[in-house]
């Protein structure tokens, strides 16, 4: 057992969801108890999204427990079928169906006699993987699926694309900024001449999986999600993947340079340098930003990092490379993964820290005491009762997270986003120091608005006590309305049940 | 399905259970905040865990005095001995919050494990030194609400029986709040204000603020409030001794109130819930029949309620809403809002006690015919799928439902009322029932004010369910 109050990576399940969830037309069918189907919930507020979240559950309850699921899950299945004809049902164990240990496989199997659509069962452990290692591996699950679909009727299409061309792999609902990211991905790829192939999983669908082989190459853009899928193709087609995150000016180009020579092995003839000259020297701000004198001012100024590995590895190289910052500790979650982190920015960084424990971090940022965080939303907490500024740069996050506004992280206006958020923490956190050398913006605390200027009224101790249980944010509101009612009616003391005939009066 | 003969009674309904709620395990939220010596254990998954720390938003940061005792696979197998596990983790609880309770709040995962909590719980207990309450709030049993219920009734069972002379003053915590900071002598002056009655303990957590107000509420009529489940101390739980009346305030707290009547020898004042000022009326009004107490100027409080709500009431009257069920307060809410003048098609509930809710559904029934609507269908165990096919067919002014079908409705010009926010809202009392209406007319406002945008239907014609 371990004591945790909060947790970075979420359970399998969730994974499994966002890959099924991201694809068009695929079904998720959770065997759950009551309550835990919150992702429908997450999806809707998060993503704010227009439709029905494609997850349902076959309920575990007591009789379950007594009886086993027999027909139940099959019945979802089948009706689910007939109710929606989604392309592909996935039944989603979760780790209340991992101990039950019941035969889901064969539950799958009878449903798929009857199912119109194919019917799959998402293959992970809920006690060894978590969301991220369980949404690459669903999502290598269903393309291997529908490849072999396709081989076995004979119809996965011959040869590459004519033109140079590429899938995108791993994009997902619910992911940091990924919308933002896809659109600046393909941007970058018509600006360099190559055709998307296929999007995944995002906005897919699993026909189309068949038509993966014909891409030149697979871009995987971030470390968590795709990685299996590509090496997947990689071995099966020989497709070569470029699984460099582009994201920073020196990355961004990394990532092109290494496209380049991709293309050109298979004969495309391709040279990208002018491109990134041009992007880099002029169109992209970020290269002149870290020259000029804001930036200069940022130098040495300490920063910490943490978030997944993909985030917290490009932003590290950002900070220290690309801006001058000193960057004290870097770290990651995802530990099974921490290899990779150290290797890739150990040399960036003083020290490496690679953690689940929430309490362990935060102590790491109070030892430290950074001028600004790079980090969830749970540093960015940490930062409000340190009184240090954070810019959130990765899962997990908030609905300020999902924002409307296009702001990518990857790509060449990715740059430009991230000098800002950077920028903007750092400022911030200046602004406040020079704030409380000078003693604040305005000294003069706003007492009052209105009538209640000079109150003559009396609040009795109960009511000054009841007063002070409202929140801060409208107290003040509730005292100018209980002063106005007293006064209306010739009252000199303030009693409870003055406050409340005034609040039923009034409303407020 | 079991449909009643009476054609004018209300009839009854249960689907497939299909439905989306929240786990009960959120209840620790609320009752953390409300027992402020205590700290609650979740015993369970990293789902469990997921679930709360993204249903309880900012409420995490706020170093909550809960936490996860997060089993992981040599627990499951039983290669990790139980005892010793929750051990290690309570200790480190006690060492670093010194609660006066460790609730231990059980989950699904705890259930199919068979650990037994309940067995664990003296004997850590005992050699800890902290009560250890041991509830059972688990989504294979229980929805939302119930939760709370599952505590409570766990709490009840830890209530002392009698309390020593000198004591008594300290546990009524709600008297000691009505009299802070008065003279010993105006105390006793303030008895004389109370009818001689059994005494009455109160069940179900709410916000200090509305205990304070109902509290006042009984005090006008005469009735004392000798205590109440749960207090803000678990060391202030109130005393109950055989014979005592116990009424509740929320209509999910079935087990508690069999518990206070079978294991402490209670006895329970079945009343409507004072939810909404007819609600509220009728609540003082059956607590004082039994204690044998003459309500006196209720019904010009209602009425003056009433009036004051009138603004509101413009919005609602004759519109209908369709309640998809969720968090138990279905029934109260819509005997409310049928008096309001809105007609009710569908009231979904998780789970209908209809002993613990008799005086409710009557007084539902009651006020249908009253206000002249038909009676609306009471559907258990709701199947979300088909409510939603339902509510294209009946195309409602309202739908009162969760945040997962609350979206996808608005974009199909559905107006929609996030039902979790009754749960978190102040809204028992004559004092709160605007705020009730208030949560219920902010979509017609809202979309009231947009209505000539042409923004309606925000989903393309093709796009499916």
């Amino acid at each position: 057992m371990k004591l945790a109050y909060w947790m970075y990576a979420g359970p399998a399940h969730i994974g499994t969801l966002r890959i099924a969830t991201s694809f068009k037309n695929v079904h998720a069918i959770m065997h759950a108890p009551l309550g835990d189907d919150y992702f429908n919930v997450m999806r809707s507020m998060l993503e704010r999204e227009r439709d029905f979240t494609p997850v349902t559950a076959s309920v575990v309850d007591r009789n379950v427990l007594a009886r086993g699921s027999q027909e139940k899950v099959v019945d979802n299945i089948t009706r689910k079928d007939a109710e929606e004809k989604p392309d592909l049902i996935v039944l989603t164990p979760t780790c209340t169906s991992s101990i039950l240990q019941e035969d889901l496989q064969n539950f799958v199997d009878r449903a798929q006699l009857e199912a119109k659509g194919d019917v799959m069962l998402a293959d992970v452990n809920h006690y060894r993987v978590n969301e991220l290692q369980a949404a690459d591996r669903t999502l290598l699950q269903i393309v291997e699926y529908y490849i072999n679909k396709a081989r076995k009727q004979g119809n996965l299409p011959e040869g590459k694309t004519e033109k140079p061309s590429v899938n995108i792999i791993g994009i997902s609902t619910l992911g940091f900024h990924n919308q933002h990211d896809c659109t600046e991905l393909k941007r970058l790829m018509k600006d360099l001449g190559i055709e998307v192939n296929e999007v995944i999983p995002e906005g897919a669908s699993v026909h189309n999986l068949k038509n993966l082989p014909r891409a030149w190459f697979n871009l995987v853009p971030y470390r968590e999600v795709g990685l299996m899928a590509a090496s997947y193709l990689e071995k099966e087609f020989g497709t070569p993947c470029v699984n460099i995150t582009p994201m920073g000016v020196v990355e961004t180009a990394r990532c092109i340079r290494k496209i380049q020579q991709i293309l050109n092995r298979q004969g495309a003839d391709v040279d990208y340098e002018d491109f990134i000259n041009e992007q880099t020297l002029y169109v992209s701000q970020a290269a002149w930003f870290s020259r000029s004198i804001d930036c200069q001012n940022l130098t040495g100024k300490k920063a910490v990092v943490f978030g997944d590995s993909t985030h917290a590895a490009a932003m590290t190289k950002i900070l220290a490379r690309e801006m001058g910052i000193h960057v004290v500790w870097a770290g990651t979650y995802c530990k099974y993964d921490a290899e990779w982190f150290k290797q890739e920015v150990s040399e960036y960084c003083e020290e490496v820290l690679i953690s689940e424990d929430n309490g362990q971090i935060g102590d790491a940022i109070a030892r430290v005491e950074p001028s600004a965080i790079f980090g969830t939303q749970m540093e960015r907490h940490v930062g409000k009762r340190l009184d240090i500024p954070c810019g959130v740069i990765a899962a997990p996050v908030h609905i300020q997270n999902f924002p409307i506004g296009y702001k990518p992280f990857l790509g060449y206006e990715g740059t430009n986003q991230i000098a800002d958020l950077v920028y903007n923490s750092f400022t911030l956190g200046m602004e406040d120091h020079l704030l409380e050398i000078f003693g604040g913006h305005d000294t003069k605390e706003v007492i009052h608005k209105g009538i209640s200027a000079d109150s003559d009224l009396g609040w009795n101790r109960e009511a000054t006590a009841e007063l002070n249980k409202i929140p801060g944010f409208v107290r003040g509101k509730v005292k100018r309305n209980t002063e106005k009612f007293a006064r209306d009616r010739g009252l000199n003391e303030i009693t409870l049940e003055v406050m409340y005939a005034a609040k039923e009066s009034v409303g407020a | 399905m079991t449909v009643a003969q009476d054609p004018s009674a209300l009839t009854f309904e249960c689907e497939t259970g299909n439905y989306h709620t929240f786990c009960p395990i959120s209840c620790v939220a609320w009752l953390y905040q409300k027992i402020e010596d205590s700290f609650f254990l979740v015993i369970g998954t990293k789902t469990c865990g997921y679930f709360l720390q993204n249903a309880m938003g900012v409420m995490i940061f706020a170093e909550p005095r809960y936490a996860m005792a997060e089993l992981e696979e040599g627990d499951i197998s039983a290669q990790l001995n139980d005892y010793e596990e929750l051990k290690r983790l309570c200790v480190q609880i006690k060492r670093d919050r010194n609660p006066s309770v460790i609730v231990w709040i059980g989950t699904c995962t705890t259930e199919i494990i068979k650990m037994d909590m309940e067995g664990l719980a003296p004997r850590l207990e005992a050699e800890l030194g902290i009560p250890i309450v041991v509830a059972r709030a688990n989504g294979l049993d229980y929805a939302f609400t119930q939760g709370e219920d599952t505590v409570l009734a766990a709490m009840a069972n830890r209530c002392p029986d009698k309390a020593p002379e000198s004591e008594k003053e300290e546990r009524s915590g709600i008297q000691k709040l009505l009299n802070f900071g008065r003279k010993k002598e105006d105390v006793e002056a303030d008895e004389s204000d109370y009818a001689k009655h059994t005494p009455l303990v109160l069940f179900g957590s709410l916000p200090d603020p509305v205990v304070t107000q109902l509290s006042l509420e009984l005090k006008k009529q005469g009735v004392k409030v000798s205590g109440w489940l749960p207090a803000k101390r678990f060391t202030e739980l109130p005393v109950l001794e055989e014979g005592y009346y116990v009424a509740g305030v929320n209509p999910f707290l079935s087990r508690t109130a069999t518990t206070l009547m079978r294991r402490r020898k209670c006895k329970l004042i079945g009343a409507p819930f004072p939810i909404g000022p007819d609600g509220t009326r009728a609540w003082i009004e059956k607590i004082c029949s039994v204690l044998g107490i003459e309500p006196k100027g209720l019904e010009e409080r209602e009425q003056q309620i009433w009036a004051s709500l009138e603004d509101y009431l413009q919005i609602v009257r004759g519109k209908s809403v369709f309640f998809m069920g969720d968090n138990l307060l279905e029934v109260s809410l819509a005997r409310f809002l049928i008096r309001c003048g809105m007609t009710v098609p569908e009231i979904g509930i998780p789970y209908m006690d209809k002993r613990y809710q008799a005086a409710e559904l009557a007084f539902l029934e009651k006020t249908c015919n009253d206000m002249g609507v038909p009676l609306p269908k009471i559907v258990e165990k709701p199947d979300n799928y088909n409510q939603i096919q339902r509510i294209y067919d009946l195309k409602p002014d309202l739908v009162i439902t969760g945040m997962a079908h609350a979206n996808p409705l608005e974009a199909r010009g559905i107006n929609t009322k996030w039902s979790v926010e009754f749960t978190f809202a102040q809204i028992h009392g004559f004092t709160n029932a605007r705020d009730i209406l208030e949560l219920a007319t902010r979509p017609l406002r809202r979309n009231n004010n947009l209505k000539d945008l042409g923004w309606d239907k925000l989903v393309r014609e093709e796009a499916k369910v």
